[in-house]
């Protein structure tokens, strides 16, 4: 007992100077958290504040597992995120590569290819949502003018059409995150492996694939592991650009789940879905970290 | 036949040019060390053998085929790199395959050729290790492995034992000498020792600011240096050289001390000659100190400033025209600070340089 005391009296000092951080984030982070997995199991309803305290136990889950628009929309958010991160990797791999090669103006070089990540989200999806327009947006004008068609192509009706126009925003946007972490790669890159393999009777592109690729693959991971985040969230393209529509076609998880809470205002229902959303993020992130990890053990040489 | 020809190679970076149209036959099987202090020429000239540099002027030869264009993968050459260059995601076993594996041999081929390489070099433990996993030594031995499974024409060496600790150096300077008697291969090894260069070398070729100073075998370059710089270069300690004025067949130093010309020497200088006089410290050793050795002996006294005992030997260090030297003394006994000792100079084993160009005045 009075090892105890003891303790706590030598340690006050310290306890005392982190509680305000440990306040803070309790405040901030878990109790919010808490809050929100109280409500996934409540019927708790936005216009209704009393609903809070109706305790529905997992009705809100089964119901979600039920619920084909949301599996539907979990389907298209997977897809959706395989798409763009894939290409994503090959676009910034190419630019990387390709700068990597520049000798002059490459500062310039990469400090413009950094432009469209300053964007916020929503400004390029109000801009893409200009561009794909089929009444007065650029690309059917220019398509137009060439002579390519003689209609609007409907790009953010049409089921496909308006995927893949999404999808050409969030790559637009963020190519240049695997483009600046590959770089990076690549500035590390020792030279003398690759010169050995020359030696070793390696063609150019089989450096590329046996020693350049390998050692830039933990680079790759990470990038992948924050776009996977970043893309299983999507919504602020997506809502400017479509909102998810017409009808649904384009609708994704968080898009659905915003619906679900401020427009039909079930919160209750809304929270449930955000954490069966979560576990894709969490998949997906545990999922590249091991892949990292993997990748990383073999480069202790360096 | 691996034979290596350079003919009139330059290398310009830009405007610099850092190598001046060198000349070099190597023959078949022959073990040949270029050495020079850093800056040279001598890895560039490597590099441009390895194809790992474009050459800028002249041809280089492999065999009867002039590689100048081909690329690294074509000219059936290993190397050997300083830093090792192992590819660090691969165990020792793929390291050592991974060019076979490239020239898409079959499995049981690789299999064979890297379970030799291991037995050669003792590297049977380690093939399911990743470079990380290696020790220094070790990594050096997985890299030669790499370079021998090939059977190349040609191997090259980068500097190879320069990462390594003193001892470890010792070790592997003997494991590659013995290498190339088991796998009798055409070799170009080049660093920065000269003690590497004595003891590996069959010809040695001493670089300078990219040129070729000299090029021979460890002895004649030893023994017969063409100029102040490569005397200075080879041999540890280095030689002493020292400025004087020939006058009646003696050259007379800056202290008013003098020595006769050496025999070889004589007639090939006249008097008013600005020369320097050099001579190892193993030709100038304390009486009653020498190894047994006859010939025409010079007597000198000398005061001792400093004497390192290194137990078989003790090295002297003294003052004489008006220039520091050292000289050796076999079966030392203690010499104190400051000590007058009688000693006397091997003449024949002395050499004469061109006090202006450095060149040897043998002629």
């Amino acid at each position: 007992m009075t090892r105890l005391r003891r303790t706590i009296r030598e340690n006050a000092v310290p306890f005392a100077l982190i509680s305000p951080a440990v306040l803070i984030i309790l405040m901030v982070v878990l109790l919010p958290l808490i809050f929100s997995f109280y409500t996934s199991f409540s019927n708790y309803r936005l216009i209704r504040p009393d609903s809070l305290w109706d305790w529905v136990g997992l009705r809100n889950y089964k119901r979600i597992m039920g619920d084909w628009d949301f599996w539907v929309a979990f389907g298209r958010t997977v897809l959706f995120l395989t798409v763009a991160l894939n290409l994503e990797l090959l676009f910034g791999l190419g630019l990387a590569l390709l700068v990597n090669k520049i000798t002059w103006g490459q500062r310039t070089m990469r400090t413009i290819m950094m432009f469209p990540m300053m964007f916020s989200p929503i400004l390029v999806g109000f801009q893409f949502k200009y561009l794909f327009n089929d009444t007065i947006g650029l690309v059917n004008n220019g398509l137009q003018s060439l002579g390519l068609t003689h209609e609007a192509i409907p790009f953010l009706v049409d089921r496909w059409l308006a995927f893949f126009s999404i999808a050409f925003a969030e790559i637009w946007m963020s190519t240049s995150i695997f483009a600046i972490l590959i770089l990076a790669g690549l500035f590390a890159l020792p030279k003398d492996p690759i010169e050995a393999a020359r030696v070793d009777g390696c063609s150019n592109w089989q450096v590329f694939k046996h020693i350049t690729l390998p050692f830039l693959m933990p680079f790759i991971y990470i990038a992948m592991a924050i776009r996977s985040l970043d893309v299983a969230r999507a919504f602020d393209i997506v809502d400017v650009m479509t909102g998810g529509g017409p009808a649904g076609r384009t609708e994704l998880l968080w898009t659905l789940i915003s619906r679900t809470a401020y427009d039909d205002a079930r919160m209750g229902r809304a929270n449930a879905m955000s954490y069966v959303a979560i576990l894709l993020s969490i998949f997906f992130t545990w999922f590249f970290f091991n892949k990292l990890m993997e990748a990383r053990k073999h480069l202790g040489a360096f | 036949m691996a034979t290596v020809t350079l003919k009139d190679v330059v290398k310009r970076y830009g405007a610099v040019e850092v190598v001046h149209g060198i000349n070099l036959d190597i023959a078949h099987n022959e073990f040949v060390v270029l050495v020079g202090p850093s800056g040279c020429g001598k890895s560039t000239t490597l590099r441009m053998i390895a194809g790992l540099e474009e050459i800028s002027d002249g041809d280089i030869l492999i065999g009867d085929q002039v590689v100048n264009q081909l690329p690294p993968r074509k000219r059936n050459i290993s190397m050997v790199f300083q830093n090792y260059a192992l590819y660090p995601h691969m165990t020792v076993s793929e390291n050592l395959g991974f060019s076979l594996k490239i020239a898409s041999r079959s499995k049981e081929e690789i299999e064979a050729a890297v379970q030799d390489a291991a037995d050669i070099l003792g590297l049977d433990e380690l093939l399911e290790r990743t470079p990380a996993e290696l020790s220094g030594g070790q990594r050096q031995r997985v890299a030669m492995g790499r370079a021998i499974v090939r059977h190349p024409d040609v191997f090259l060496f980068d500097e190879p034992l320069s990462n390594l600790d003193a001892k470890l150096r010792t070790q592997m300077r003997v494991e590659i000498k013995k290498l190339h008697a088991k796998v009798k291969t055409t070799i170009v090894y080049v660093t920065h020792d000269q003690v590497e260069a004595m003891t590996l070398a069959d010809r040695i070729v001493i670089m300078k600011d990219g040129h070729i100073v000299q090029i021979g075998t460890p002895l004649e370059v030893f023994e017969r240096p063409v100029d102040t710089f490569v005397a200075g270069f080879i041999g540890s300690p280095p030689m002493n050289l020292i400025d004087g004025t020939i006058k009646n067949d003696t050259v007379v130093f800056s202290d008013g001390r003098s020595v006769p010309v050496p025999p070889d020497f004589s007639g090939k200088v006249v008097d008013g000659r600005r020369v320097v006089f050099g001579f190892r410290a193993d030709v100038l050793m304390p009486k009653g100190h020498t190894l047994a050795e006859s010939g025409v002996l010079h007597d000198l006294d000398l005061t001792i400033d400093l004497a390192e005992p290194l137990g078989s030997e003790s090295i002297l260090l003294s003052s004489f025209g008006g220039k520091d030297i050292q000289a050796r003394m076999h079966n030392p006994r203690p010499v104190k600070g400051g000590e007058v000792l009688s000693c006397e100079l091997h003449l024949e084993k002395c050499h004469l340089f061109d006090a202006e160009t450095g060149q040897s005045l043998r002629g």
